[in-house]
């Protein structure tokens, strides 16, 4: 149900943006550059705390009118950004939880992958496929 | 030139042929050499070469762009039917048939000498007619040309010969090719037969006939992947050499595959490529050549090959990073950056298929999941060629037994790609999640512990009273939870964990008793304290499973501190010293019987009742000769023991103790402070109790009593000195007991700072 999945390295540049092909896709890019912002406040404030799951997600960085922006780091200072459409009602926390989890799932394969390097843009088939599945989802 | 339309026959021919010719790669071919060879095949006199290169422009540029050599194989077509040569013809002959090239026997044999061993098995069912663009399926680097020219030539003879294959040709394709074309059902395909690189081949049947049944070979047919890259890259590597090795036996096995591509052929090739097959699998000759390699990197068969072996191997292949890249995706079916055989065996294949041309697929084919069975011979699957004998064991038999496999592994990438099993994912995910979790599995002690464990707290007396006694049985291993001050729910884990240890300690567990007994004040406690020494025993094992039931215990308990034991001691003093006097009789031998004896009787009467005097006592004896004390203080409680609750309160207290004991340093000087606190608290409290106060009085009495035994005759100082020294070993003991709990907490202290700092890090994140 994303609209958009971006993918940001530790040093703010993004490994992997996707975005339902419909209109303004440079607007979802801005829209995750933006968010990025808000990923660094948010990670900063809780520098303090002991980092586990429930902290690897950052929820809803920040809504707009039409849709909203959730945010997810993990460890190694990764990003996962999503924009999921506010139309899509019952979109709960735990769904977003797990559409991270997911992507977080399918980012470690790819770094299993000796061929990948780190930094690199992702051009994984597997994660290609499996980010389609959840923008698919969008109505 | 005007425009040439070709048919696409024509145009998938002509461009093997240019691809063939087109050895250099410049896209364009010199009017030499391959050229003429191919125009002087075409049985053309000379001077209607001559005239079509000129028609062609050739003769204008010097060389044959891609345009002009069409036009030129056209012209051919055209002469070889007779047409007068025009250019007008080009377009408006329709029907022509393909340029014939015929290559003279000579030069097959020549060539087939030169690589290669007739195999029957490739009956080259050319047609023979059109010369197959091996070039094409040849172009490769260097060696390539070569072979495509005695392809070329060998392309004419119908026969099975294998065709010249060079064999410098990479190696390696050959037999997977070969293999991979045997299997390729060969519809009908006599070529098929040759096993011909099923990815060759497979390419080829789309380009020409354009039927495209294999697996996605990629070929669109314009442009054959001239710059395929051959394994010969890998010969580049030391372990490259190893696939030319074993190519040579297979050379001849590609050389007929390769010379396959003729236009004709294509068609056969086709209906091959259409009929199932599944150039996916492995042969057994692929396989071998796989496991060989496998080896070199990892002799254990049953072993991996790390994520960083297999890249630089691979990388050796030259292909691309990206396609690398994909193909680790695909083989790596457990996704542990590492590489089974089997995994292994699939990359390799994969490489295989596409430096053969072959498109990789966006899954791993049946045949090249990790399987759980070696692969075995089976027939090949539609596969004409029973001579080539692949057994397309992949394919059939491993399917049978690898579904399970291959259906887990499936499920598992699905797992990921299928939002709709999101339950499942969450499963999976939870796991994600213990792993970022696993800490927690530190949890804090559980609280559990802290409740469970009785609080020692208590009253240092006692527990040096407890310790001493300890010592005198175990001599070691005290755990008496020193310094009850000190037992706060951070010691409480310690402790219980100590008082667990010890507890099992038999001659311990009358000690332990008192000890627990100390802790608790009031009866509930002593139930509580039973209940804790079973918790106590349960928590040795796991310390979570201790349990529930004494919540108020430890707190009172640490509340109260010696008085309340006292009280509880008093309480429970019956019971436990009858339960004390039983256990102890056993655990006595370390010491002088009497002071032994005069240790458990103390600390019964300690826990019982603030035996902290007696404890006190035991340290007073050097002074005061407390054994003699104890012993009478000892008798006093023995008669009124009684209670059987008291007795477990005791065991569990003595438990308890022990465990306590272990609370580190502050125990030494406390206790003697305590001691002399407890008793006068014992002295306050004893009024509560009878007997305590009874045997306070005892003990006061027997204090004051010493010193007169003492100072009465040398029977008297003897016996004081014995005393004397029995006091000192008892302290010393003492002293070497709470030396070890002090390293005991030191090791704590030095592990829990460990841990802090093993969590400290991620904050840093």
């Amino acid at each position: 149900m994303a609209v958009c999945v971006a993918v940001i390295a530790k040093e703010n540049y993004p490994l992997y943006i996707r975005s339902v092909p419909t209109e303004n896709e440079l607007k979802f890019h801005y829209t995750v550059h933006t968010s990025l912002d808000v990923v660094d406040e948010k990670i900063s404030a809780m520098g303090k705390a002991l980092v586990d799951q429930r902290e690897l997600y950052l929820g809803l960085l920040y809504p707009t009118e039409d849709y909203k922006v959730y945010g997810y780091v993990t460890n190694s200072k990764v990003k996962f950004v999503m924009v999921v459409d506010s139309s899509n009602t019952a979109l709960r926390d735990n769904e977003i939880r797990s559409m991270f989890r997911k992507l977080h799932n399918s980012y470690t394969d790819i770094m299993c992958n000796p061929f990948y390097n780190p930094g690199d843009r992702i051009h994984s088939r597997a994660f290609d496929n499996m980010v389609n599945s959840m923008m698919m989802q969008v109505c | 030139m005007e425009g040439l339309t070709l048919s696409e026959a024509e145009q998938r021919y002509y461009c093997d042929l240019f691809a063939y010719c087109d050895t250099e790669s410049t896209k364009k071919v010199a009017s030499n050499g391959r050229v003429l060879e191919l125009f002087r095949a075409a049985q053309l006199p000379n001077d209607v070469v001559m005239q079509i290169m000129e028609l062609c422009g050739a003769t204008r540029l010097g060389y044959f762009g891609r345009s002009q050599f069409y036009i030129a194989l056209k012209l051919v077509a055209v002469a070889q039917s007779g047409l007068p040569l025009r250019v007008e013809s080009l377009n408006t002959v329709k029907d022509l048939p393909l340029p014939r090239f015929v290559v003279s026997k000579n030069e097959q044999e020549s060539r087939h000498t030169a690589l290669y061993s007739s195999d029957a098995d490739n009956p080259a069912s050319y047609s023979g007619v059109i010369p197959p663009p091996p070039g094409r399926i040849q172009v490769k680097k260097g060696s390539v040309s070569h072979d495509a020219v005695q392809q070329r030539t060998s392309t004419d003879q119908q026969e099975s010969t294998s065709p010249v294959v060079s064999p410098q040709q990479s190696p390696p394709t050959s037999p997977h090719t070969w293999r991979k074309h045997s299997r390729h059902p060969s519809g009908g395909n006599n070529e098929r037969p040759l096993a011909g690189p099923g990815p060759f081949w497979a390419p080829f049947s789309e380009a020409q006939p354009g039927s495209s049944t294999s697996s996605d070979p990629i070929w669109s047919g314009h442009s054959p992947p001239p710059h395929q890259e051959n394994w010969v890259s890998f010969a580049d590597t030391p372990p490259t050499s190893a696939l030319l090795a074993m190519h040579p036996a297979s050379v001849q096995d590609q050389t007929t595959v390769r010379t396959v591509a003729s236009a004709t052929t294509t068609n056969e090739i086709r209906r091959q490529s259409s009929s199932y097959d599944d150039p996916w699998k492995i042969t057994d000759e692929q396989r071998q050549y796989y496991v060989n390699q496998f080896k070199t990197i990892q002799p254990d068969l049953n072993g991996f090959i790390p994520g960083s072996a297999a890249k630089e191997f691979f990388t050796k292949s030259k292909l691309p990073i990206l396609e690398l890249s994909h193909i680790w995706e695909l083989s790596d079916f457990d996704k542990d950056g590492a590489l089974t055989l089997d995994e292994f065996c699939a990359a390799f294949h994969l490489v295989v298929a596409r430096k053969n041309g072959y498109d990789l697929p966006e899954k791993l084919p049946e045949s090249l999941m990790p399987k759980l069975i070696d692969l075995e011979d089976s027939t090949e699957v539609g596969e004409q060629t029973g001579e080539v004998g692949y057994s397309s064991s992949p394919a059939e038999a491993p399917p049978s037994k690898s579904p399970s496999m291959p259906s887990l592994n499936q499920t598992w990438p699905e797992l990921n790609q299928s939002s709709e099993q999101w339950e499942t994912f969450s499963e999976r995910s939870s796991s994600s999640q213990t792993l970022t979790q696993f800490d927690s599995n530190i949890a804090p002690a559980d609280p559990d512990t802290a409740i469970v464990h009785p609080v020692p707290i208590r009253m240092t007396p006692s527990k040096i009273h407890m310790q001493e006694m300890e010592l005198k049985r175990t001599g070691s291993d005290h755990t008496n939870p020193t310094s009850p001050l000190l037992v706060k729910p951070p010691d409480l884990p310690e402790e219980n964990k100590m008082s667990s240890s010890v507890k099992y300690t038999p001659g311990n567990t009358v000690t332990d008793g008192y000890s627990s007994s100390d802790s608790y004040t009031s009866d509930p406690e002593q139930i509580g304290s039973s209940v804790t020494r079973q918790r106590s025993h349960s928590g040795t094992s796991p310390d979570n499973t201790a349990p529930p039931p004494p919540p108020p215990r430890p707190h009172p308990s640490h509340s109260r501190s010696s008085s309340l034991d006292m009280n509880r001691s008093f309480s429970v003093t019956p019971g436990q010293q009858q339960a004390g006097v039983v256990a102890y009789p056993p655990a006595v031998p370390p010491r002088p019987q009497p002071s032994q004896g005069a240790g458990p009787h103390v600390h019964r009467p300690v826990d019982a009742e603030g035996l902290i005097a007696h404890t006190s006592t035991s340290p007073q004896q050097i002074p005061e000769q407390p054994n003699f004390a104890d012993f009478s203080q000892f008798e006093v409680f023995a008669a009124s023991a009684v209670n059987k609750e008291e007795e477990d309160e005791i065991e569990t207290h003595s438990e308890v103790l022990q465990g306590k004991g272990t609370t580190p340093l502050a125990p030494p000087p406390k206790p003697i402070r305590r001691r002399l606190k407890s008793e006068d608290e014992l002295r306050p409290e004893a009024e509560e109790h009878t007997q305590k106060t009874g045997v306070i009085a005892a003990v006061l009495a027997s204090q004051p009593s010493i010193p007169r035994s003492v100072g009465k005759d040398k029977k008297a100082i003897q016996a004081s000195i014995r005393r004397n020294k029995e006091t000192n070993t008892v302290l010393a003991r003492l002293n070497s007991e709470l030396q070890q709990q002090l390293k005991d907490v030191l090791e704590e202290r030095i592990s829990l700072e460990v841990q802090l700092e093993q969590l400290r890090p991620f904050s840093h994140l």
